[in-house]
């Protein structure tokens, strides 16, 4: 078995206002695999990708491509790890959609004539070539995502975190972005409550309750397991048992 | 809402547009420092004249004049207190010279924002010496304030369909809706501000926004600054000659 992109070893991470938020979290993830993060809200999902590329900072350990997570890696791993944020709103934060995207080109290093072109190229990725000009404002919701999208992998991160991707895209727009992160090469891990999706996409994915992972398996166990579907579509159905977690853990 | 309109102005590419920012703030505080510094007693007829300038400039710019004139407007009830108290004290040159003085360093100011795209202008400043700080603030203002004013309509949305609204006459309970609505805005804006923030640092960021458009000045520039100054002194010049 190779090394593990990300591993985290007793996360624990408690909010300055005494929230327990991650109670000792253990995680490891597989060059190029994709692992869809579920459980309820409030139950530390954000928290824990929060921590992959040092944005917290918890007791425990959390390493990624074999650097452990410090003050003094943090540039190199904010450079392994691309964090995709729930709302695009918070992301895209320059005057126009081809600055932004360059914004983490630039921080790199590279010059803005390197920088132009390769923006140019990401948003071509993402099939928004078009908006390179337009403010950020002007854009709709999955078109935000997609340059948000573009913006992260413009830095080359081995590992892609997409923190509730789905939260602001319709039908369409969630299968335009199925389609671009199953074409990526980069391991993925993807927070989301859409359970289609997390099926669609991911082939393991952890299941997190009051700060712990409480189950491990493909997303369709762990969505059986832990009750975690809609019912079907007849109204004469009983709904779910009351209580979001299963009996048995995997 | 303005400052969209101003944002799709800013991207043309006259001859105006493509001068660097540096070359247009000076120019304008040369015109900017003329205006200010010009006698009440050139009001109302003389002062109209520095309208000369600006009016170049967005005709050049090849912007809509009558847009950009309207828009220049919006000063006019801010500096309108000064105008009434100066009428109630009798002294209506000054009243009109500062209704124009108003007006024409709008014009100016609103020439070269329509004319610069936000992220030049702001390098512009930085370039001049202008605070850092105070520049991202301006930029995190022009990007999110089109965000959090969809916000409040939303949440004047959500009050009107749940009844509230309706008529003009004051009522108490409007008065605290409105500024529990202003509180969750902010609470909002300031848990917005420290995503955005973190967003940034999960891309690099390390304390300086770098300019993708770096700036470089040509001898089309240096004349835009030459002939701001030196108009801007001619007509100041002119207007205390006698008539």
């Amino acid at each position: 078995m190779t090394d593990p992109v990300v591993q985290v070893a007793g996360l624990r991470y408690r909010y300055p206002d005494g929230t327990l938020a991650l109670d000792g979290v253990d995680f490891r993830l597989e060059k190029g695999e994709t692992v869809a993060v579920l459980g309820p809200n409030g139950s530390g999902k954000s928290t824990f990708v929060l921590h992959l590329n040092g944005l917290l900072q918890g007791e425990g350990t959390v390493s990624v491509c074999g650097m452990r997570i410090g003050h003094e890696t943090l540039t190199p791993v904010r450079r392994k790890v691309g964090l995709v944020f729930q709302d695009p709103d918070e992301q895209l934060f320059m005057p126009s959609v081809l600055e932004d995207v360059a914004f983490g080109l630039l921080n790199s290093g590279l010059k803005p004539e390197e920088a132009l072109p390769k923006a140019r190229h990401f948003l071509r990725l993402v099939g928004m070539d078009h908006a390179g000009e337009k403010a950020p404002y002007h854009l709709s919701g999955g078109e935000k995502q997609r340059v948000a999208i573009a913006g992260v992998l413009a830095m080359q991160p081995e590992i892609l975190v997409l923190d509730e991707p789905t939260t602001f895209l319709d039908p369409p727009g969630q299968r335009d972005l199925l389609a671009l992160l199953r074409s990526l090469p980069q391991a993925m891990i993807v927070v989301t409550h859409n359970t289609l999706f997390a099926e669609s996409l991911a082939a393991r994915a952890v299941f997190f309750e009051r700060g712990k992972i409480v189950g491990e398996g493909t997303p369709r166990e762990l969505l059986d397991c832990f009750n975690w579907s809609l019912p079907g579509p007849s109204r004469g159905q009983p709904p779910p048992a009351a209580g979001s977690s299963g009996q048995s853990r995997l | 809402m303005h400052h969209v309109v101003l944002e799709r102005w800013s991207r043309g590419t006259s001859i105006i547009h493509r001068r660097d920012p540096r070359a247009k703030i000076i120019a304008l505080v040369a015109f900017l420092a003329a205006v200010a510094t010009t006698p009440d007693s050139c009001a109302p007829f003389r002062l109209p004249a520095y309208a000369a300038l600006p009016l170049a400039a967005i005709l050049a710019a090849r912007l809509p004049l009558g847009g950009v004139a309207a828009r220049a407007a919006v000063v006019l009830p801010f500096c309108g207190v000064f105008v009434v108290f100066s009428l109630v004290a009798g002294e209506t040159q000054r009243a009109a010279a500062l209704l124009e003085k108003s007006y024409l360093s709008a014009l100016a100011a609103l020439a070269v924002a329509a004319t610069t795209p936000v992220a030049r202008f702001l390098a512009g400043l930085e370039a001049l010496g202008a605070p850092r700080f105070l520049l991202w603030v301006i930029q995190f203002l022009h990007r999110y304030l089109f965000v959090t004013s969809e916000q409040a309509q939303h949440m004047r949305q959500a009050a009107a369909s749940r009844g509230a609204g309706g008529g003009f006459r004051f009522r108490s309970w409007r008065l605290r809706a409105a500024s529990s609505a202003i509180a969750v805005l902010f609470a909002r804006s300031y848990r917005r501000a420290e995503a955005t923030y973190r967003a940034m640092l999960s891309r690099g960021f390390q304390g300086r926004i770098q300019l993708l458009y770096e700036l470089s000045p040509d001898w089309g520039d240096a004349l835009l600054v030459v002939l701001g100054i030196a108009v801007s002194i001619g007509l100041r010049v002119a207007m205390v000659l006698p008539a």
